[in-house]
């Protein structure tokens, strides 16, 4: 167990750019989730912690001690990959027991520690197969008991889920939470599924072309997204973000599909006519009821998708904006106009040029 | 997946079939029954009278000394051959696998000697080791290191070793370097975070996973070093001096066409024969249960 530190974690590969700069403090015990499109830095950055990749600039420490120049062996860490990397020529218990071996720790204690996680992951009747002669979903236990039995200060989890079918897939991610609660350990898992940043992370880390968009909470960045790239990233469907203007002396946002929003938390700083993005998840759009305030939209619809407890529903506004709506029940009629309403305390304000989140100031 | 092509009658198949049949009733099965036949007779020496004589043939080849020696230097040269040009093979495409600059400039230098035709390769060390106008050869004289391959019967196995290992060095490698590559680098970096430093893991994790394309090259390089070196040890030393570089296939040459005593070189290619279709088997049965990781 221990704190990690990244500070100003730069890679380049040649002349591309990878991480522009990563600061990351992790503290004891906390579950780490760097969620991230592909190619947008987020292995590099695992690989990094790990030891895999030298970083071209930045410091790396793990509990306190700079770890930046050192091998993948003296880390302390443990991985597991996405693929499972397990020696194919040994039995479960010999990779399970493979690390342990090398650092020459008693052959009681290695069958105890074998023992203890063959038990916790309910892979005990496994232990004399070959990977080969595995599942899925057991090869991953055995990908994680490797790296439990190791009891490292670290635990790095390369995308270990994305191999598994859908329902495995939430099995173990349930599995992997209870387990790094229990074991207490600092962990960083790295994903491309936001289902899975949002359950396992204690916080995330939003990557983006290299950069860490937001670093907060799973509701935080829910509520409060940094910028438009993590208003659209996280979220099924995608936040709408609709072209607007800054008006009343920055009291309230003149939508391009016409109507004005009058903000609910105060005026939004710059000069009237600044561009905006007004974000609204698909969830806030709703179907106006008689007196209600909001905003009202009008909305040409034309696709609505089902889904049973609810239906998406696909429109276009007077703008020609596409917006998404997710609304209860089943919505019959294919096409037609439809008016939803958006409420002021649910919008979010981003700067058109930057993205960037606009706060209400005072 | 096995496509199955399913043909009408087997005029067709067989048309087909022909010329890979032909090629083996030619060169492979009629010499092989002409060589079983005639290790069962005895010719006198002008080919005048020829009587059956069972095994007796068989029984001279066990007995005789010179046949035993020739037996005790194919199992030194095979193994001499075997070791030393897996082993060249094995460094040289565990560095060929690191490399990233020049790898391309580098695996095709490695695999030119492959195509070099025997009897060349042979003069090319030839001229490297002789002793008074060799390159090596001299230096070692110079050096007070008597050398002369042409007097000394150790000198002569180590050169033909060493001309016969350079030129299978090429084969081993391709097929070394396709194993390595074929492991999965996660698995190594998986062995690097469990702690193993490099040597610890080549032996625990590279070196296991590359056991079947090991397997698979010894026997073939067995094969080579026991039938394939003729032209080698023919070009390089004759065989000599003495007797000292005399392996099994050119004593059944000696035997025949120098000495022209048909009879007993027969038997002795009829050995040969037993041992390279027992190779084959040990192979064909490894390919089939061949373990997949």
């Amino acid at each position: 167990m221990a704190t990690l530190e990244l500070s100003g974690v730069e890679k380049s590969f040649g002349a591309t750019p990878v991480l522009h700069g990563i600061d990351l403090r992790v503290a004891e015990g906390e579950m780490i989730v760097v969620v991230g499109a592909s190619g947008c830095g987020k292995s590099t950055l695992l690989r990094i912690v790990a030891g895999l990749e030298e970083p071209t600039a930045g410091r790396v420490r793990i509990g306190g001690r700079d770890v930046t120049a050192l091998e993948p062996a003296d880390r302390d860490v443990a991985m597991v990959f996405q693929n499972y990397a397990l020696y194919p020529h040994m039995t479960v218990e010999r990779n399970m027991a493979y690390g342990l071996r090398i650092r020459g720790l008693p052959k009681a204690e290695i069958a105890r520690r074998v023992g203890e996680a063959a038990e916790l992951l309910g892979i005990g009747a496994l232990l004399g197969r070959r990977p080969r002669q595995l599942s899925g979903g057991q090869r991953q236990r055995v990908a994680m008991g490797r790296a439990i039995v190791r009891e490292p200060a670290l635990f790095l989890f390369d995308e270990p889920l994305s191999n598994l079918d859908a329902r495995l897939r939430v099995q173990m991610r349930a599995e992997i939470r209870r387990l790094q609660r229990r074991l207490g350990v600092t962990s960083l898992f790295v994903t491309h599924d936001q289902t899975e940043a949002m359950t396992l992370g204690d916080r995330l880390v939003v990557m983006h072309a290299g950069h860490a968009a937001q670093v907060a909470t799973p509701m935080e960045i829910w509520a409060r997204p940094a910028n438009t790239f993590v208003a659209g990233f996280i979220g099924s469907p995608s936040m709408n973000l609709l072209e607007a203007q800054l008006a009343e002396e920055g009291r309230a946002a003149l939508l391009r599909a016409g109507p004005s929003l009058r903000f609910a938390d105060g005026a939004r700083p710059g000069p009237a006519g600044r561009r905006l993005l007004v974000g609204v998840r698909p969830e806030h759009l709703r179907p106006v009821a008689e007196g209600e305030g909001g905003a009202p939209l009008d909305v040409s619809l034309e696709l609505a998708e089902p889904l049973g407890s609810e239906s998406v529903l696909h429109g276009r506004l007077a703008s020609g904006e596409a917006v998404t709506a997710r609304v209860p029940g089943l919505v019959a009629g294919v096409e037609g106009a439809l008016r939803l309403s958006i409420q002021a305390s649910e919008a979010h304000v981003f700067d058109a040029e930057t993205g960037a989140r606009l706060d209400a100031v005072g | 997946m096995q496509r199955r092509v399913i043909f009408n009658g087997t005029a067709l198949p067989l048309l087909l079939l022909a010329p890979q049949l032909a090629v083996t009733a030619v060169f492979f099965l009629w010499p092989a029954g002409v060589a079983v036949y005639q290790s069962v007779l005895q010719q006198d020496a002008w080919g005048l009278r020829t009587e059956f004589v069972g095994l007796r043939n068989f029984a001279e080849v066990f007995a005789d000394p010179d046949w035993r020696a020739a037996a005790w230097n194919t199992a030194l040269f095979s193994a001499a051959v075997a070791g030393l040009a897996m082993g060249a093979a094995l460094v040289l495409a565990v560095q060929a696998d690191k490399s990233i600059r020049g790898a391309r400039a580098y695996r095709t230098l490695l695999i030119w000697p492959y195509a070099v035709a025997p009897a060349v390769a042979a003069v090319l060390w030839l001229f490297l080791f002789h002793p008074s106008i060799g390159l090596i050869g001299r230096a070692l004289n110079a050096n007070g290191i008597p050398w002369d391959t042409r007097l000394n019967g150790g000198q002569a196995m180590a050169l033909v070793v060493l001309a016969a290992a350079w030129k299978q060095v090429s084969y081993n490698f391709i097929f070394f370097l396709a194993g390595l590559q074929a492991i999965p680098k996660s698995v190594l970096e998986a062995a690097a975070i469990d702690g193993a430093r490099p040597v610890r893991r080549f032996w625990t994790v590279v070196f296991p996973l590359l056991s079947p394309t090991t397997f698979f090259l010894l026997v073939v390089n067995l094969v080579y070093a026991f039938f394939d070196t003729f032209g080698t040890i023919h070009a390089l030393t004759g065989g000599g001096p003495g007797k000292a570089t005399e392996t099994l296939i050119y004593k059944a040459y000696v035997e025949g066409v120098q000495n022209t005593n048909l009879g007993s070189s027969a038997a002795q290619s009829v050995i040969l024969m037993v041992i390279v279709v027992a190779l084959t088997m040990v192979q064909f049965r490894f390919v089939e249960r061949r373990v997949h990781y």
